[in-house]
């Protein structure tokens, strides 16, 4: 039996029940009552103690949304979604406010401890004084991280933020800003993303319910990685956070992005925002981690990720940079972008998405070139393996104005196994004589006379497979913070002993 | 003792190994020469465990281990190391992570504790320095972008590293220069002992002034067709492959 | 992302009255339309008429037609080409020692060469059911819909097994006089082993805004040959608008070179089938687009079929204010095991008032494949262009040579040399007019 077919069979012993974060949290929740119509979405507002402008915003969101479709287009197929047999809002019961950890449900601290995630240390999670300055274990000098906990929909803790806000960094739950810093967040919400962007974007703009907002003053370098934690964990509950990153002149963030999901038979909706602003000079680094539960063998269960992901290089000399692994999810739609506005600006995307079983991806990028100067890397790697089906779409679109524009795209596909299919559909359009435009893309699969390199050597199957894969992801994988990097390249191996190998 | 009876194999319904008969006792160095095509890189691939070769007949085992019963890696770590004769690209996955992952993978299996990265560097690079390996080939992609003699000498120092019982070395002297060949067979010769034997497997005599085999054995037409000692090697240079078959 | 496409509010009620000419021709027309006495060729005339008008003309929310606005086809009133041809037509020179002459998509035999392989397809329609048809698609392409229900006649070849066909012309031209269309029907069967260099020109003679909207229906069986030279030299205020479908069976080969030069607005589509193992499919082209022109090439290759290559290289030179399109797809399907792919997109453009839309795309459903492709946009090289100038060379002519090399690069890929020779002539002196 040649050594591929084997991998298969190899897989298809070990996928079923192999998510790593298929549990299930019991904690007293609160719902809204299941549907969608405006009386929720002031609900919604009215819970949230929202300024009267954001109702008006909401319903504004709302109006336009009823009139939208869904989406087509995507090389993705699912039954038809019934956004009327869903809570648009549920949240864990809080005894008090959300900032005394110590009234966090423990179950909620040990679904923490499950996720195995940057804040495992529970003294950081439920904010024991000065835990921040405690190193981790094994003493090792590594750099914090802050983390903002999403938990279906509401944010439930947010660490660091004294030591943060010593150098005026705001970072907290985007409720919480609203309260807080509703000048900021009125000015920025909704300029990267639009309430009618699209469907997915205009039901977001209606109903969500929390997220994460991050404000970086004038000059100031993020001293550490920030970091929020999403999960969905109530029964037949959309998610819809919304996150905010604003980086003034001057200044720098990186900010992480994981998710999980317990398993369950029926799908479950995730419909994000994520709009990143960054003026002259800012640099933000956003990294996604995305291992939502992605159904089962068969294709039951699952989430949707029908994310909207959008920044602004408004400043010149500003750079925005997207890295994204996504393993999970039973369908992710979700084309991280950039608006090149300033001059001299930067756009990059840097991608790994595996697809097994019945997964689908239709995932990739946008970089419009509208200032002069203006720079893109987009480095995709797709990994289709059982029936999963893998497509890369993206567009590079260079404005008239935009002289001297680059763009480098390279797109690599990797099939395990004759039942995937990987796609590449990059648009490409250009109005600008100076601009420079290179689009790569090849398809390959793991050669047999790689694996029985690895085998000679004494590697198992799977580890080998691993490790090549590994390799196939590297120019990827190395765009990430450490921390993640880490977390990334064992969530592959994981996805590959379950999915791949 | 790497021990073959009666071993025949084929490809694509092709025989190409028609009874192979050949004992390796442990410590012993033997070649084997053949012209191209007599099924010597066929042999050691079946040895290793590759796909793609229906073994008809016979049997091979190494140490009493029944190699052909088991899995490529099973072999691996059994100590039976094979040389490739074109050692295989590997994109993107960093030489130092392979080598110890591979390292690791067989202290496993024999129960040892596995090398942490620092323990690690520390042999690679006391091994790459004997085989005159510049350290930058630890960060490079697996024999991506490497010349001949650099994957050539990366397959020596993955020998070095794993210390196998048994090394087959599949034309490891093709595409060298008397250099690199001599660091080669350098490589080779720091592992001879009691506990090592291997099987070097040659087109040409040039190796052999390096490597001084205990048995010389001559393959073709997938058959041993002649075994003797350093000076069969000799004989076959001076009079070429033609002379055997007029035997 | 967003729906692909802006919206053109006036898009559909234009393109609604567009078709409905078309069809209020058709009923008019119907009776007297070649072969609609029999019952076959009516039946697949009349489905293909309903086919249009529930597609009607596509816009630009159709995701294929995303680059190409047909508004200039769907304002325009068309009328009938009645007038006689005379023989005095002036016509391009010779690209093959053989010719055949088609005149608003009607077979001239007084213009055309005797003892050509060809003949019009109208006067041979009793022998065709089954075969007319078989490829070209009807009910999601509206054009060749549109084509099967108006088509007055068209070339026919049919090469028997191991036949070689030598190189033959065929010219269709139109008689821009007064705005006209043209939608010949073109069917071309190669038996197992058959050759055939076949150059196919486009022309146009007039100042008027005309229609040439050809549909080709190519069969190669196995082992067998052809190269398909397409020369679209439309005149200037010609819409051409061309569908070929090649099927092409084990050990086949459909070579094809596109060129675009003329035209305000020219579309051509491709749809190849690898039906048997180790079929073999080049789809290059070129298009050289002045001011105010529109190229579009739009390529479908299936892979249907294991072992099969396929060799895809389009370059796009844009002057003036023009638009080049170039979307080609390559689908691997999941039996095409050891498919060997390559596409290669690469524009140029001189001017800042150009756009190149580029789309190539790769659905692949195999795993054992070896498929590529690449685009690349850009000027002409600085460092070649100083070079140049550096030994001497001005500055303008250093450009044309960079453009003509850029462009010959793909020219010499035909190996057919009197295909090539006729590709050279067409685009002969584009550079002089219009590097400047």
């Amino acid at each position: 039996m040649p050594a591929v077919s084997e991998t298969i069979d190899a897989v298809a012993s070990v996928t079923q029940g192999t998510y790593k974060y298929g549990f299930e949290t019991e904690i007293d929740m609160e719902f809204a009552p299941k549907g969608l119509n405006e009386d929720i979405v002031r609900f919604i507002s009215a819970k949230k103690n929202e300024p009267a402008w954001l109702l008006e915003w909401r319903l504004k969101a709302f109006a336009l949304w009823k009139t939208m479709e869904e989406p087509r287009w995507p090389a993705v197929s699912y039954p038809p979604i019934d956004y009327q047999d869903a809570y648009y809002y549920a949240a864990p019961k809080k005894k008090v406010g959300p900032k005394s950890l110590d009234e966090v449900d423990p179950e909620l601290l040990r679904t923490y401890e499950k996720l195995g995630i940057p804040l495992k240390e529970q003294a950081i999670l439920a904010g024991v004084e000065g835990a921040g300055e405690v190193p981790a274990e094994g003493g090792e000098a590594r750099m914090p991280v802050a983390v903002d906990a999403v938990f279906d929909s509401v944010s439930v803790a947010t660490s660091y933020k004294e030591r943060l806000a010593k150098e005026g960094i705001i970072f907290c739950s985007i409720s919480e800003a609203v309260q807080e810093h509703p000048e900021l967040v009125r000015q920025y919400l909704g300029s990267v993303v639009p309430q009618g962007d699209n469907f997915f974007a205009a039901l977001n703009s209606a109903v969500f319910t929390d997220g994460s907002f991050v404000y970086i003053p004038k000059g100031v370098r993020c001293p550490m990685e920030l970091s929020t934690y999403f999960r969905i964990n109530a029964k037949s509950t959309g998610q819809f956070e919304r996150t905010l990153i604003i980086a003034e002149a001057g200044s720098h963030v990186s900010y992480l992005e994981g998710c999980t999901a317990p398993m369950r038979d029926e799908n479950q909706l995730h419909a994000a925002v994520v709009e990143l602003v960054a003026m002259d000079d800012a640099t933000i680094k956003y990294s996604t981690v995305q291992n939502w539960y992605p159904g089962d063998a068969e294709g039951r269960g699952g989430i949707y990720n029908f994310v909207t992901k959008r920044g602004a290089c408004r400043g010149a000399r500003s750079k925005i940079s997207w890295t994204q692994v996504e393993t999970g999810s039973s369908i992710t739609w979700k084309y991280p972008s950039c608006i090149l506005q300033g001059d001299d600006s930067v756009g990059e995307f840097y991608s790994v998405a595996i697809t097994n079983n019945r997964q689908q991806a239709d995932t990739g990028t946008k970089m419009f070139h509208i200032g002069r100067n203006t720079r893109s890397t987009i480095i995709s790697k797709g990994i289709s393996a059982g029936h999963g089906q893998n497509t890369y779409r993206g567009l590079v679109k260079i404005s008239p104005k935009a002289s001297g524009a680059r763009n480098f795209t390279q797109c690599d596909s990797l099939l395990i196994g004759d039942q995937c299919g990987a796609h590449t559909v990059p648009y490409i359009e250009n109005r600008c004589m100076t601009a420079k435009v290179e689009h790569e893309a090849t398809t390959s699969r793991i050669a047999e006379d790689q694996l029985f390199y690895c085998r000679q050597r004494g590697l198992s199957e799977e580890d080998a497979v691993g490790l090549i894969v590994n390799g196939f992801c590297r120019e990827v994988l190395k765009e990430l913070p450490m921390e993640f990097a880490v977390e990334a390249q064992k969530l592959l191996q994981i996805s590959l002993e379950g999915s791949v190998g | 003792m790497l021990k073959i009876e009666g071993l025949t194999a084929e490809i694509d319904g092709k025989e190409i190994l028609k009874g192979i008969d050949l004992e390796v006792p442990q410590g012993e160095v033997h070649a084997i020469m053949g012209p191209n095509g007599s099924g010597k890189s066929t042999l050691s691939y079946v040895l290793a465990g590759r796909e793609g070769y229906e073994i008809t007949g016979g049997t091979a085992s190494f140490n009493g281990h029944d190699l052909l019963a088991m899995e490529p890696e099973e072999r691996a770590a059994t100590g039976l190391f094979l040389a490739f004769q074109y050692p295989v690209e590997l994109p993107g996955v960093g030489n130092a992570n392979f080598l110890r992952t591979a390292l690791n993978a067989q202290r496993r299996s024999k129960g040892e504790p596995e090398l942490d990265a620092m323990q690690f560097l520390k042999t690679a690079r006391a091994r790459m320095k004997e085989l005159s390996m510049p350290e930058d080939m630890l960060k490079r992609g697996v024999n991506v972008g490497f010349s001949g003699g650099e994957k050539k000498r990366n397959e020596v120092l993955q020998m070095a590293l794993l210390q196998p019982r048994v090394a087959i070395l599949d034309e490891t002297d093709s595409g060298l220069d008397i250099d690199a060949l001599k660091i080669v067979a350098d490589g080779v010769n720091a592992m001879r002992g009691p506990d090592f034997s291997a099987v070097v497997i040659t087109h040409y005599q040039r190796l052999l002034d390096y490597i001084v085999p205990d048995r010389v054995h001559v393959l073709m037409g997938g058959r041993i067709v002649q075994t003797g000692g350093p000076e069969l090697a000799k004989q076959l240079e001076a009079s070429g492959y033609g002379s055997v078959q007029a035997a | 992302m967003n729906a692909p496409v802006e919206n053109s509010l006036s898009e559909a009620g234009l393109s609604a009255a567009g078709a409905a000419g078309f069809l209020h021709r058709y009923e008019g027309l119907r009776a007297r339309l070649p072969g609609i006495g029999l019952p076959w060729l009516a039946a697949l005339r009349d489905r293909a008429a309903e086919a249009f008008r529930a597609q009607g003309f596509p816009t630009r929310r159709v995701e294929a037609w995303k680059y190409t606005d047909l508004a200039p086809l769907t304002q325009t009133g068309f009328g009938e080409p009645l007038t006689p041809v005379e023989s005095a037509l002036p016509l391009p020179r010779h690209a093959a020692p053989k010719r055949v002459v088609f005149v608003d998509g009607r077979f001239s035999a007084e213009l055309s060469d005797a003892d050509v392989p060809v003949r019009s397809l109208a006067r041979h329609l009793p022998e065709l059911e089954g075969r007319l048809g078989a490829l070209a698609r009807t009910d999601d392409l509206p054009l060749v819909a549109l084509n099967t229900a108006l088509f007055e006649d068209g070339a026919l070849i049919e090469l028997g097994p191991d036949e070689d066909g030598g190189v033959v012309e065929l010219l269709s031209v139109t008689r821009a006089d007064r705005p006209v269309t043209a939608h010949p029907r073109h069917l071309v069967r190669l038996a197992e082993g058959a050759r055939l260099v076949l150059i196919e020109r486009s022309w146009g003679h007039g100042e008027s805004r005309y229609l040439h909207s050809p549909v080709f229906e190519v069969e190669v069986a196995a082992g067998a040959h052809i190269t398909h030279a397409r020369i679209q030299q439309e005149a200037s205020a010609g819409l051409h608008l061309s569908t070929v479908f090649a099927r092409v069976a084990e050990g086949g080969t459909y070579d094809s070179f596109l060129l675009h030069v003329g035209a305000k607005l020219s579309r051509s589509e491709a749809h190849v089938a690898l039906v048997g193992p180790k079929a073999a499919a080049h789809l290059n082209g070129a298009q050289l687009l002045g001011d105010g022109q529109h190229g579009d090439c739009t390529t479908f290759l299936d892979h249907a079929a294991p072992d099969c290559p396929s060799r895809q290289t389009v370059k796009t030179v844009l002057a003036g204010r023009s638009r080049g399109v170039f979307q080609g797809k390559i689908h691997v399907h999941q039996v095409a095991q050891r498919t060997d792919g390559y596409q290669m997109n690469q524009a140029l453009l001189l001017s800042d008032q150009a756009e190149i839309d580029s789309k190539p795309q790769l659905e692949i459903y195999a795993d054992d494949v070896k498929c590529s492709h690449g685009a690349t946009v850009g000027e002409l090289d600085e460092n070649q262009l100083f070079y140049l100038r550096a030994r001497g060379i001005p500055a303008a002519v250093a450009r044309s040579m960079l453009i003509e090399a850029f462009l010959q690069e793909a020219i010499e890929g035909v190996t057919e040399e009197s295909a090539r020779a006729a590709l050279s002539e067409a685009v002969a002196g584009w550079w002089e007019r219009n590097a400047a």
